[in-house]
């Protein structure tokens, strides 16, 4: 498999250089479907963000007084951050349980997770009013540090660091320097150790920010265990993407995979069905658990009430008892099923937290515009770009190059 | 190389963990109590919805001054261009009027939301907001029980907008542009404790006329401003559902956890790591 890849000598600067300028132009096809949908949306969306730091945030959005935090925050962040969570779930699988079997799913979950990050927190300064004062809390004398956004704004920064160590022996096979593939090998498992910290903090922190907002989410989503619920939720929300990106993987990108990883996917497919049905019984539970605590059966008998049962049940209790059951009859299908009904039952918990329950009294309700529709699929098109790109470049779904056996000696 | 891992880790571990707990010990609320804010006893049994202070506050920050007209049209929020509104309610002893404004926690909850100190809690009482450090995240928005910071969504180089409590003019010794012109005497400037015992005084000394409650005494941990009223604070369109501790008590547990979960999770994660690997040392597996 190696031996296609252009470059597998030391570079000198100077073939490096034309390495990569070779490198930026693009592979395949152009008039693929993805790309006739993704190129006219892209575009739209960025002129809309022209109109947006020149007119404000007010030009594009449908944001209110009451409802400050709309689309960009409720679906990019948190529920894009949730998605993401995938990445520390498999590398505390593959390098702190030594789990091998995983192995070969855990450098494109790493750069899956890393572009959701550096896309998403790019999404937020869309959305930051002043976003020439980001600086703010990361140099200078003005450390907010009593503020949970402080927390996750530094956690997003430092867990982009770590994946990106994680991911760069992949970079460094595709440059093909030897010498810094060994040093960069050498860090993962630190950087692992630090990743996993880091995300179990700020998956919990992404929902310890509503915790100030008490009166203001319905009471059946607000409870002070929203950050213990977020993280929970991110270990299968992360897995559930995994399943459902690798099977998409798996079919436009099939001539990348060797076949002894096609033929594992299967075992790896049902191995993260179990984690699912897992850690959405232990999910499940505390939901219920949580909710006999607050005592508000009263609630349950209103329009919210239905809501809110059948994201429950219809969201979460089913599909764990659809991944239990297809895992038990080894069916892939079914547990892609599954994965696809838990993504969208995460998107409805993180919206109702973030958007639909949040001031769910107010007078005008807040309902997202076109316009930061089409500025959230732009950022998720873009990504999936830059994804492609990378995919089509670098080892991350087909084996390393041989040398990189010699190396570990 | 395994010991020179070890011992990299070991000296990553332990920086890490000195960051964190440096950074979030200071993390707790300021304890505030024995530091004399200042702030202002509004009486609406007093107000006679002169909408004067509306005009005052306008002039005094800069910002347009309210249309004209004796009558209030109908219930008014604060915006972006409006520091504070005075609105009318029909109640059950007659009209009245009720003024809004930032309410000057005693410990904010927007302060506490904002990752930049840009939102912050004066020594002498007014909460201010600093331009020049906010990076317009609305968090403070977000978090703040009464609703009360404001956006500009429609400026390429937006501001929060809310009552200072003309933290300029206080610092001068001159009172809030509000207070010192009210012509009914309904807005009392002074220290909490001033204002504390003149509205005890006012309830004992006219029992038949104020309802026996001071709001803002407890709501949201205590407030700077206080309101005194004829009629429950409900039918004035009030919140009441207002939590009586503070607010940014609700995140404090969060905080602590932090170091904590930094200490002890790579402290684990390296044990099950070592415990978990075969003899031979290595990273990056097949």
């Amino acid at each position: 498999m190696s031996e296609k890849h252009p470059i597998t000598i030391d570079n000198d600067g100077k073939s490096l250089w034309k390495f990569l300028i070779s490198e930026l132009k693009p592979k395949g096809k152009w008039l693929t479907p993805f790309n006739i949908i993704s190129i006219p949306i892209i575009l739209l969306g960025l002129v809309l963000i022209v109109i947006r730091f020149w007119k404000g945030i007010g030009a594009i959005t449908n944001l209110t007084q009451e409802v400050p935090w709309g689309l960009w925050i409720g679906f990019d962040v948190v529920t894009g951050v949730a998605f993401a969570g995938g990445a520390y779930v498999l590398t505390f699988m593959v390098y702190i349980l030594n789990m091998k079997k995983y192995h070969s799913i855990v450098r494109v979950t790493v750069l899956n997770g890393f572009l959701a990050y550096v896309f998403y927190a790019g999404a937020l300064l869309l959305d930051l009013g002043r976003p020439w004062n980001v600086i703010n809390p990361i140099i200078g004398n003005n450390f907010g540090v009593n503020s949970v956004l402080f927390l996750v704004a530094w956690h997003f920064l430092l867990y982009m660091i770590a994946q990106l160590i994680e991911f760069s022996p992949a970079i460094a096979e595709w440059l093909g320097t030897r010498h810094i593939h060994k040093i960069l090998s050498g860090m993962t498992v630190g950087a692992v150790i630090f990743g996993i910290t880091l995300s179990t903090l700020h998956q919990s922190g992404l929902g310890a920010l509503y915790l100030m907002a008490k009166e203001k989410i319905h009471p059946l989503w607000y409870s002070e265990f929203i950050p213990i619920m977020f993280f929970v939720s991110s270990i299968f929300a992360g897995l559930s993407m995994v399943i459902f990106e690798g099977s998409i993987s798996d079919k436009v990108f099939f001539w990348q995979i060797s076949e002894k990883n096609h033929k594992a996917q299967g075992g790896i497919i049902c191995g993260l069905a179990k984690i699912c049905a897992g850690t959405m019984f232990a999910y499940f539970f505390l939901q219920v658990l949580v909710f006999i605590h607050g005592r508000h059966w009263d609630l349950l008998n209103t329009p919210m009430g239905y809501w809110y049962l059948l994201e429950m049940l219809g969201f979460v209790f089913l599909p764990m008892a659809l991944f239990y059951y297809s895992y038990r009859r080894n069916s892939i299908l079914l547990i892609r099923i599954a994965a696809i009904i838990t993504m969208l039952g995460i998107i409805l918990n993180r919206l109702n937290v973030t958007v639909i329950g949040f001031r769910w009294d107010a007078a005008i309700r807040y309902v997202p515009s076109w316009m930061e529709l089409v500025v959230t699929l732009t950022v998720i098109f873009t990504e999936i770009w830059i994804f492609r790109w990378v995919i089509n470049r670098m080892p991350v779904l087909r084996d390393s190059p041989s040398w990189t056996k010699e190396n570990k000696n | 190389m395994g010991i020179n891992r070890r011992g990299f880790f070991k000296v990553l571990g332990i920086t890490g963990a000195a960051l964190t707990v440096g950074r979030e010990l200071k993390a707790a609320p300021n304890g505030n109590s024995d530091i004399e804010f200042r702030g202002v006893l509004y009486d609406s049994a007093r107000c006679k919805g002169c909408r004067g202070c509306e005009y005052d506050c306008a002039e005094a920050n800069g910002l347009p001054l309210p249309e004209p007209g004796q009558k209030i049209p109908m219930v008014r929020n604060t915006s972006e261009v409006k520091r504070t509104v005075v609105n009318e309610y029909k109640t059950s002893k007659g009209t009245v009027f009720i003024k809004k404004q930032c309410m000057h926690c005693n410990e904010p909850a927007c302060v506490a939301a904002c990752l930049t100190q840009a939102m912050h809690k004066t020594t002498i009482g007014p909460v201010i907001w600093r331009g020049d450090k906010c990076m317009g995240c609305r968090y403070c928005m977000v978090s703040c029980p009464f609703d009360i910071p404001k956006f500009e969504f429609h400026s390429a180089n937006p501001k929060i907008e809310k009552c200072d409590m003309c933290f300029n003019r206080l610092k001068t010794g001159e009172m809030p542009a509000c207070a010192a012109n009210c012509p009914n005497d309904a807005l009392f400037y002074g220290t909490r404790r001033q204002l504390i015992k003149e509205a005890r005084k006012r309830i004992v000394e006219n029992p038949t006329l104020y309802v026996d409650s001071l709001y803002g005494e407890h709501e949201a941990g205590g407030t700077c401003w206080l309101y005194l009223s004829p009629v429950s604070f409900k039918e004035l369109g009030i919140k009441t559902d207002i939590q009586k501790a503070s607010y940014p008590a609700l995140t404090k547990g969060f905080l602590y956890s932090v170091p904590s979960v930094f200490v002890l999770f790579p402290a684990l994660l390296l044990g099950i790591h070592q415990a978990t690997k075969k003899d031979k040392p290595t990273t990056e597996e097949e």
